[in-house]
């Protein structure tokens, strides 16, 4: 996959190394913000009766911290590190890259303090304000614009399969980022969406769900594409299977947002048309999860002793239970128990904690060894520690998310042998108390992993400096 | 023996894996199509409350059970053929209308507080929802909402129909000590919205907005100049507490719904 090279070529990885150890640090952040809100709900009183940190406000902080900030620096970092090395190139500008890096966290500060303040557009994980939003937009087509430009210099003759995921990422992500945020402004930090009712409603739950399709799930399969077969030292099982893998997501995953839409007033065609593709989209998912799997095989007996390639394994395991997950609660009979419930909640971190999480830290401990030139970690226990910790906290965290979303459902249509409703609303809320706590818990042992991996992280790094400066030849990177 | 030349998978599929360009412009159609088949006729088929801004929605046609077609304008509340003329004269049933200038106000705190994250606004044709909380919403319920407001979690009840449910006293009590009125409920106390005045300048600046949105714009029959220009003294004194109740108790009793039609067909 990497051309042979008669010279070294000297990679642009300053600016990676900063987006991993963003991306270590933005992870238990997110994480952090998302146990705190998810024990106001089994615990009210954590609202402290202070407006800045009541759940309606740090929900949107949580969801775009995990997604936005720990996903986006290690998508950038994991994008500038393929395709420089799977195209034996440097980046095509790296102040470009360096300008990137800094736009992206400053946009991050800005949504930390603006979230907070209730400065939101009201659109899920679009609610940052207009400004910010031109800024995203800038920054987004700088990352873009540089790795396509990359792709185009690159000294071999075909694109490497990860680069085409990431390219798909880049396009998508425009597009709905631009439409999705046409608003009137009212003033600085408030704006109206141009878009009313239905409208709004279809193009809302098109960027979110391809938010989901091409962000958290084409921009991770592109590491899954490299980081397995490294990590493994295998090549892709097969190369045909990622042509269609590619292809049939990338055309396909768009049609699914209107499932989020089941039975309101958009019109019943077009639900059953995104539910229709989303049953679809399970041959292709399942085949890339089956092309990533299979990569393995052959190099099994690594799981014993690479807790790294553990990470990326229980990562393809989560991803192919999640892209069955969902288009089952696509199809309207399921949609109808599970919509508006905790389901979609458990759902929905089944494949960012198991998936997208677990892919990114098998992909940052490899990167941190290779950006820092060491051998092995820190601490290879610690790896271990971390990996189940992960693995542990998302199984209890959808667990609980599974039990009382079904138990709300069938809670609220549930009748009495008089016709009428057995259950009032309210009761349906105390019932959730158990599984919320057990929620909580689930995603505190989670987010206890992110600070040993960010701990093991640093420890590496710290290492890896004393080395170099003790060693006679002053190493540059 | 380099493989470089060799082809994998088809022609087609190598030439574009060794351009750049051609993999960005395949890339880029590929990912268009779904959501402009899905979005685009959005805008021109019936039942998504588009109006056309002479009264018609893209043909659409409610039918009673004798087959009849309901106009529209009991639908949307046109204040041209209504019996009642002006938006304080308005009264539930005449049609869904835009938001009084209060209400405006209390519609930004609901979003400002992220309410919509654990309320839907969207009620589903089932039994048990008719039974819970109403009839199922429409369309043309949310025409004016930018953004809409379905929500996609109950934490909390639906809203949709809330209006009325409950007295101004309750509410406000409510809102400032959820678990004093319901024991169980997991809300955040909001009993500061009542120290809040209400944003004045934005409120009016958002009403002008809202005649000028390229989709469903609020007439400029209904928000008049005058109007806009009396917000003002509307909202003079008022706290985001009663805002947010203005807004609450308006919701849902817009529309006079009748037995066995498909408002959604």
């Amino acid at each position: 996959m990497e051309a042979t090279q008669a010279t070294p070529v000297k990679y642009d990885m300053e600016v990676v190394r900063w987006f991993t150890i963003a991306a270590a640090i933005y992870a238990v952040v997110g994480t952090l913000i998302g146990v705190y809100i998810a024990s106001e709900l089994a615990f009210p009183f954590m609202n402290f009766d202070i407006p800045y940190i009541t759940f309606g406000r740090l929900r949107p902080l949580h969801t775009n911290a995990v997604i936005f900030a720990f996903g986006g620096c290690v998508l950038m970092a994991t994008g500038f590190y393929m395709v420089q090395r799977t195209g034996a190139t440097k980046l095509w500008s790296n102040g470009l890259a360096w300008f990137t890096f800094w736009g992206w966290n400053l946009i991050i500060v800005l949504a930390v303090v603006t979230l907070p303040l209730g400065m939101t557009e009201g659109k899920e994980y679009a609610e940052l304000c207009w400004p910010i939003d031109i800024m995203i937009a800038v920054v987004w087509l700088s990352f873009g614009f540089n790795h396509i430009m990359t792709v185009a210099i690159r000294k071999t003759s075909h694109i490497y399969v990860s680069n085409w995921f990431t390219m798909g990422m880049i396009v998508m992500i425009t597009y709905l980022h631009v439409v999705n945020s046409l608003a009137i402004p009212v003033s600085l930090t408030n704006s109206y969406s141009i878009f009313s009712g239905v409208q709004d409603a279809m193009v809302q739950w098109w960027w979110g769900h391809n938010a989901v399709g091409f962000f958290l799930t084409g921009g991770f399969l592109g590491i899954m594409y490299y980081f397995v077969p490294k990590q493994s030292g295998r090549p892709v099982f097969s190369y045909r299977l990622s042509v269609l893998h590619f292809w049939a997501l990338t055309f396909g995953y768009v049609w699914l947002g209107a499932h989020h839409l089941q039975y309101t007033a958009l019109p019943d065609w077009t639900g059953s048309l995104g539910a229709a593709v989303s049953l679809a989209m399970i041959i292709p998912s399942w085949g890339g999860a089956m092309n990533g799997m299979m990569t393995l095989s052959g190099a099994w007996d690594k799981l014993r002793t690479d807790y790294i390639l553990r990470f990326l394994v229980v990562a393809l395991a989560f991803y192919a239970m999640s892209t069955f997950e969902g288009p089952v609660m696509s199809i309207k009979s399921v949609n109808a128990l599970s919509h508006y419930t905790d389901w979609t909640v458990g759902h929905v971190h089944s494949g960012a904690l198991g998936w997208v999480a677990m892919v990114s830290y098998g992909a940052m401990y490899h990167m941190v060894k290779k950006l820092w030139g060491v051998e092995k970690m820190y601490s290879d226990n610690l790896v271990n520690v971390h990996f189940w910790l992960a693995t542990i906290g998302t199984v209890v965290y959808v667990v609980a998310m599974w039990v009382s979303g079904i138990m709300q459902g069938l809670m609220w249509r549930d009748y009495d042998e008089y016709g009428t409703l057995t259950y009032t609303f309210v009761e349906s809320v105390s019932a959730m108390h158990p599984y919320y706590a057990m929620r909580m818990v689930g995603g505190l042992i989670f987010n206890i992993g992110t600070w040993i991996a960010l701990f093991n992280i640093v420890m590496t790094v710290r290492q890896a400096s004393a080395l170099r400066s003790s060693s006679a030849v002053p190493a540059k990177a | 023996m380099s493989d470089h030349d060799k082809i994998y998978s088809t022609k087609f599929q190598d030439k574009i894996e060794r351009s750049t360009v051609l993999m960005f412009v395949v890339t880029a159609l590929a990912v268009a199509v779904g959501g402009i088949v899905e979005i685009v006729p959005l805008f021109y088929l019936p039942n998504t409350a588009m109006s056309g801004g002479n009264g018609t929605f893209n043909g659409t046609a409610h039918k009673d059970k004798a087959g009849n077609v309901i106009p529209m304008d009991k639908i949307v509340w046109n204040p041209a053929t209504s019996a009642h003329k002006t938006l304080e004269g308005w009264q539930p049933g005449d049609g869904v209308r835009p938001y009084k200038p209060l209400e405006l106000a209390g519609r930004a705190v609901f979003i400002r507080e992220g309410c919509y994250l654990c309320h839907s606004q969207m009620i589903r044709p089932f039994r048990d929802e008719k039974d819970r909380y109403g009839h199922y919403s429409i369309a043309e319920e949310s025409m004016y909402d930018h953004t809409f407001q379905w929500g996609s979690k109950r934490t909390g009840p639906d809203l949709a129909r809330v209006g009325g449910k409950y007295s101004d006293e309750w509410h406000r009590r409510h809102l400032s000590y959820p678990r004093e009125v319901v024991p169980e409920s997991v809300m955040p106390n909001f009993f500061w919205l009542a120290n809040m005045p209400v944003n004045v300048a934005e409120t009016k600046r958002a009403m002008e907005v809202m005649t000028i949105m390229p989709f469903n714009p609020i007439p400029k029959t209904i928000y008049t100049e005058a109007y806009i220009d009396g917000a003002p003294a509307q909202l003079e004194g008022k706290t985001d507490m009663d805002a947010l109740i203005a807004y609450l108790q308006g919701m849902g009793n817009h529309i006079k719904f009748e037995e066995g039609v498909n408002y959604r067909d």
